[in-house]
């Protein structure tokens, strides 16, 4: 084998770097086996755990895939075997395999294995809406990325012993509740679609948005989720809100670089240097939302949203920004699902394309909300409006409102800043009017 | 973190034969419905392309063939994935393909980093 492996901790790697690109299509192999998701798991990690013991000593076999997949087969066997008096079933099941083993196959031949239906299957169980949406992020991260419990532990920053238990339980669920193997179609598949897509969506956020915990983790989470759109879209081809959410993923990722400066000080969308954002990725999102609309699906909740953030992406300056076309897709997204959070987007975008005083008109609209009582953001988008609007009163009093609202000290202290501004306009005002 | 691969071999580069060609096929399409491959390409011969150089304060364009070079680019592919090992990996893997379907072929995968994502993965 031709991989440098010096120290204890590079062997570690290497397997674990090897075990990681097989890790899928073992599970896969395994749960179609055994019909069994949650036991197809263990069996995966239990051969990992058996590469860790031998390879450090008889060195990494030229093709590993085809040793852990023996290696897990092998198990199952055992498994089934063990309990081959439990029901005829199981006897059936160790008979096959039995039979299968004889006639193992090589590596080559293990890449005809089409694995997409059984991945579905594997993505879907992970995902099953009877389990809790932290269960079903641990799971999709544990059965689908291959991630350790530790990383997983460390990307939501959560005890460890914490997500052991959660994947345990979730998977004791799966077990007792008869779910462990079984694939929604029809109708049935589309509610289910969402509840996966959910899930995805919540993994890429956990990464995105949040600005705390282990630096280079949260990014992990945002790639773990770009490879699982990535296998949904390939896997689930004519599911457009599948293209829709890889196509939001793929453009907002497309400026991970450019979010941040050098003292990881977040930098807004309309301030960063454009030269940052990533082509590559750009133009992947650009095919996905393409892809979603051909499919007919470009009004779905993931599809405008990309659509959106599209508008941004190909906007080669701030200025250059379609804004009326951003307000119509708000507008599109408003009526889709009603949420204030999105009516203040709209605003803002309206702002941008109209003037300040339609806006405000939106704006004062959603005073009464009750989701926006203590959102920063209502204050502060009003402040701005006002700002424009030359009331410079009102928007030092709506700044204040904000800066009081606002979680963190630093959009605290953005927003004080304003207000101050503002708040010297009123004075150079009152001056000019005496 | 972002990898590319590149596979050079000496020139002139033997056409792959029909058993690679399919083992890569397959090897390739596993990876896209991973996830984890985002782009690949493979590059026409040498002698179609050209080279643009500049020595000693001189630049010229100069066509196909280039009879001097002794490693022509074969192809490449771009990846998405967590460690250099998963690259390692993955290049090891499909050159067994070549091992195994292109007796005598000799060629060396060599694997890259992209710059400007190191900071945000480990290592």
């Amino acid at each position: 084998m031709p991989v440098a492996a010096v120290t204890d901790d590079d062997v570690q790697r290497t397997i674990l770097g090897v075990w990681r690109i097989e890790q899928p299509r073992l599970i896969t192999s395994l749960s179609r086996m055994l019909r069994d998701v949650p036991l197809a798991e263990d069996l995966t990690q239990e051969a990992l755990i058996a590469a860790l013991e031998h390879w450090p000593v008889a060195g990494v076999p030229d093709k590993p895939g085809a040793w852990l997949m023996a290696t897990a087969k092998r198990r199952a066997l055992d498994h089934l075997r063990r309990n081959r008096m439990l029901s005829q079933k199981h006897g059936m099941l160790a008979h096959d395999l039995a039979q299968e083993q004889q006639t193992m196959p090589d590596f080559d031949s293990a890449l005809d294995d089409d694995i997409g239906d059984e991945l579905l299957r594997l993505i879907f169980t992970a995902c099953h809406p009877r389990l809790s949406r932290e269960a079903r992020a641990a799971l999709a991260l544990r059965m689908i990325c291959g991630l350790t419990t530790e990383e997983i532990a460390r990307a939501f920053l959560v005890a460890e012993a914490t997500i052991a238990q959660r994947i345990v339980r979730a998977k004791r669920t799966l077990s007792d509740s008869g779910l462990a193997y079984e694939t929604p179609r029809g109708e049935e598949l589309s509610e289910r679609l969402a509840s996966v897509l959910e899930v995805v969506y919540l993994i890429f956020n956990e990464g995105y948005t949040a600005a705390r915990g282990d630096e280079w983790l949260r990014p992990q989470l945002c790639n773990e989720a770009l490879r699982m759109g990535r296998v949904l879209t390939s896997i689930a081809s004519q599911e457009p809100e599948a293209h829709g959410l890889l196509a939001l993923m793929e453009l907002n990722g497309s400026r991970i670089a450019a979010r941040t400066d050098a003292d990881g000080e977040p930098i807004l969308l309309m301030d960063q240097n454009r030269a940052l954002w990533d082509l590559l990725q750009i133009r992947r999102g650009q095919l996905a939302l393409a892809r979603a609309c051909e499919l007919g699906g470009g009004g779905g909740f993931y599809a405008l949203q990309a659509a959106i953030v599209a508008c941004h992406a190909g906007a080669e300056t701030a200025d250059a920004t379609d804004w009326p076309r951003i307000a119509a897709l708000y507008g599109d997204l408003a009526a889709l699902v009603h949420s204030p959070v999105i009516e203040l987007n709209r605003a803002v975008a309206i702002g941008m394309a109209e003037g300040p005083q339609a806006a405000l008109a939106i704006v004062d609209g959603l005073a009464d909300e009750p989701a926006l009582k203590s959102y920063h953001l209502l204050p502060s988008v009003r402040g701005d409006l006002l700002q424009k609007l030359s009331r410079f009163d009102e928007a030092r009093a709506a700044f204040e409102d904000a800066a009081a609202l606002a979680g963190n000290t630093r959009e605290r202290d953005l927003l004080l800043r304003r207000a101050a501004v503002a708040a010297r306009a009123v004075s150079r005002d009152v001056s000019t009017h005496k | 973190m972002r990898f590319m691969s590149i596979v050079t071999s000496p020139q002139p580069a033997a056409q792959p034969t029909p058993a690679l060609l399919e083992a890569m096929h397959k090897l390739a399409d596993r990876e896209i419905k991973a996830g984890r491959m985002v782009d690949t390409g493979g590059l026409m011969p040498l002698a179609t392309g050209a080279q643009v150089r500049v020595a000693d304060g001189n630049l010229s364009v100069v066509d196909g063939p280039f009879v001097e070079a002794k490693e022509v680019i074969g192809g490449y592919a771009i990846f998405e994935l967590r460690s250099k090992e998963e690259a390692v990996a993955l290049a090891v893997e499909f050159m067994q393909l070549h091992k195994d379907h292109m007796p005598g072929w000799v060629g060396t995968c060599e694997v890259r980093a992209f710059a400007g994502f190191a900071g945000q993965f480990p290592e």
